[in-house]
């Protein structure tokens, strides 16, 4: 039924909190789009017009950077840094963290697994 | 918050005074600076700026897409050469 800017079909909640199920929409931008629309954003999706459903879907085409273009807008910065070889492409390029966290413990975000190195040299035992 | 457009990228005077000079009679050579918080401008772009990564100066040749970050960026101060028994490093630091 309601389905804006793609694939996004959040049908049982709040408009307020649906909208933030499409990628590039969180609740601020969700909120606003609602207020300038004059539309009630705590009405349930299921409630709501087919002539609403247009209207914010005309707000995200005209306003918004949304999914598709939004991810490759990204992916495009990341690789523009790793070309130009700045340090934040060279964080990127080596999969650790980009802003300046701690790597000594931690970041598994960015590293993955943890993976044991053997040979740690433990405590001489007699 | 970013920086007050008013007032323009910041560049330190020593280094902008040795590209404007570079820039007057095309000269070519590399420009060394300990500059690392100015920020790369157009007029940079097409010179090659050493920079100082508190031990030497790194060269780097500045392109079109550098415009906009800061000459620090590019001359990583910290040198991590991978550890013991880890035969294959893609792409280990200069």
């Amino acid at each position: 039924m309601a389905r804006i800017s793609g694939v996004d079909i959040p049908r049982e909640k709040r408009l307020e909190v649906a909208l933030t199920y499409i990628y590039g929409i969180g609740r601020s931008t969700a909120l606003k789009m609602c207020r300038e629309l004059g539309i009630d954003h705590n009405q349930r999706v299921r409630n709501l017009t087919e002539e609403e459903a247009n209207r914010l879907r005309a707000y995200i085409d005209a306003k918004l950077n949304v999914e598709g273009d939004l991810r490759r807008d990204v992916q495009q910065d990341i690789k523009r840094k790793i070309e130009i070889g700045s340090y934040q492409g060279v964080r990127h390029r080596k999969g650790l963290p980009v802003r300046g966290q701690r790597t000594h413990t931690n970041a598994r975000t960015r590293k993955g697994p943890k993976k044991t190195v053997a040979n740690k040299k433990k405590a001489v035992r007699k | 918050m970013s920086r007050s457009l008013k007032k323009g990228a910041f560049v330190d005077e020593h280094l902008l005074k040795k590209v404007d000079a570079a820039n007057a009679d095309t000269d070519r050579r590399v420009i060394k600076t300990w500059s690392r918080r100015s920020t790369v401008i157009p007029d940079m772009v097409g010179h090659t700026i050493a920079i100082h990564d508190g031990r030497r100066h790194v060269p780097v040749y500045i392109s079109e897409s550098m415009v906009g970050h800061k000459l620090g960026e590019f001359a990583p101060t910290r040198i991590f050469k991978f550890h013991s028994g880890q035969e294959k490093n893609v792409k280990a630091n200069p």
